[in-house]
């Protein structure tokens, strides 16, 4: 089959929040139920600023480990977990969830939620991964942790807060930039971080 | 709130969209014009021309680092993108369904008691991944200002009139050829803060979820013929020519219904699928049949 040019990206803008937020789009399920945790974060720019206008989406595994493959995201009915929910930062530039801890898709596999990370003066939306802290073993034979190093490796890999609950943050750039993905087989396609670098550097 | 406070505020806020972060070297009292905008973009614009004339390949995605746009110049990796085999998740897509939206959502005309201002219009097309094949039975969101240029976003203080009539937010599911239609108001221009008369062309806000979630996409529909094209650094930072022309919608006359509203056809192709299909997934029921 001929493959088919792919339609660019542009940034969520500024006027997003009368748009995409819904009600109860950060929780995919109720606070306080059996079984829910907080998954909370900030999301910081290149100079350590927090982002007051960015908006993330979530996607993950049940905490079986099933993927799941229910409607209901957008008009939650309280009970049926989807898998799927939507946040957008405050002015603290601090979002948050109400989850289940994934389970592991595959015996002794690493547990992790899909992340979109999606922003004013962000060309394009960013994919990255939140990994439960606790499986060491499963989490150093990851294919994803273990292609990276040791630095790198931990911005994927939340924190455990004293009431069960999740921290993570997301760095834009800088030094301990968050790790974001590309998952395009041919390499051609996302490979525009830096595109005009070499040219620039050559003038210079 | 008081008169004078209400003017104060103004004041020492902004009157139209966020003030935009200044790269390092500009200094932050020098006022930018659009020329010196231009001046930026063009030297972009001739090295990539260079580069591929040099037998380097087209870019199809919008540059993550591109300072034209001030905004993007704190907020862009600096670290090359990690690649990575999509897993379990990834490969999977939310289900959404006629529960999350209702087929009334696809008219932003209708959404208040009375008729919207501006030119009516139909925008639809389908959703299709890169192997051509149709997204089906999955959400589409848009939203966009009214015919005047603003948004009901409270952060919108561009002194255009707000519309009582029109919200400017739709949704819809696409159909089993991926195919989805709204009928709005075409949105006007607006100005913006990134540097002196700096206007965006009109655009819709468009939202897309393919068959994995790695092909999840937000991006912006634009109109043929906008003068403010080469002027923007949004639409610039596509620094391809034919990039840049598949986020612009194409004027269908076959779309436009008669004594009521002009039709644009933009079609989606969503980034390659990186699951293998079987045959009754990719074909859907005809696949079943020898």
């Amino acid at each position: 089959m001929t493959k088919l040019t792919p339609t660019p990206g542009q940034t969520v803008g500024p006027f997003y929040g009368y748009a995409l937020p819904f009600k109860k789009d950060n929780e995919l399920l109720a606070p306080g139920s059996p079984g829910s945790i907080r998954l909370q974060g900030t999301v910081y720019d290149g100079s350590g600023s927090t982002i007051p206008d960015a908006i993330l989406e979530i996607w993950q595994p049940d905490s079986d480990g099933n993927i799941v493959q229910r409607t209901g995201s957008l008009v939650r009915d309280g009970y049926t977990f989807t898998g799927w929910g939507r946040g957008s930062v405050g002015n603290s530039g601090v979002y948050t969830f109400t989850t289940v801890n994934p389970g592991p898709t595959a015996p002794g596999a690493a547990a992790f939620i899909s992340v979109a990370v999606f922003a004013r003066g962000l060309m394009n939306r960013l994919f990255t991964r939140v990994y439960l802290p606790e499986n060491e073993e499963a989490l150093a034979n990851d294919p994803l942790l273990s292609s990276l190093e040791p630095e790198r490796r931990k911005t994927l890999i939340a924190r455990r807060d004293p009431d069960g609950g999740l921290t993570w943050d997301i760095r834009l750039q800088g030094g301990d930039e968050t790790v974001f993905l590309d998952f395009q087989q041919d390499g051609s396609l996302e490979t525009s971080v830096n595109a005009d670098h070499s040219a620039r550097d050559n003038k210079a | 709130m008081p008169q004078e406070q209400t003017a104060q505020a103004l004041e020492s806020e902004e009157l139209v969209p966020p003030a935009e972060a200044h790269a390092a070297h500009v200094s932050p009292k020098k006022v930018e014009t659009q020329a010196d905008l231009s001046a930026e973009m063009k030297g972009i614009s001739d090295r990539y021309a260079e580069a591929l004339k040099n037998g380097r390949g087209p870019e199809t995605m919008p540059r993550l680092d591109y300072a034209p746009y001030r905004s993007s110049i704190l907020r862009h990796p600096t670290k090359s993108l990690h690649h990575a085999d999509p897993e379990t998740i990834e490969l999977y897509s939310p289900a959404f369904g006629h529960q999350d939206v209702h087929a009334l959502e696809s008219d932003l005309t209708i959404q208040h008691n009375g008729e919207p201002q501006g030119e009516r219009i139909i925008v639809a097309g389908r959703v299709l991944d890169g192997d051509g094949r149709p997204v089906a039975g999955q959400l589409v969101e848009i939203w966009q200002a009214n015919a005047a240029g603003r948004y009901i976003h409270k952060r919108d203080q561009h002194p255009a009139p707000l519309d009582p009539n029109f919200t400017g937010v739709g949704r819809c599911i696409t159909g089993d050829d991926g195919s989805y239609s709204f009928t709005t108001i075409k949105p006007g221009a607006y100005p913006w803060k990134n540097h002196l008369n700096a206007w965006r062309p009109a655009h819709i806000h468009f939202s897309m979820f393919g068959s994995e979630f790695t092909q999840r996409i937000v991006t912006q529909m634009y109109f043929p013929g906008d003068q403010l094209f080469p002027l923007d650094p949004i639409y610039q930072s596509i620094v391809d020519q034919d990039a840049r022309d598949r986020l612009v919608a194409e004027y269908d006359h076959e779309l436009t219904s008669p004594e009521w509203a002009l039709g644009y056809k933009w079609d989606i192709i969503l980034t390659g699928s990186n699951r293998t299909w079987t045959e009754n997934e990719a074909y859907g029921d005809a696949g079943d049949e020898e």
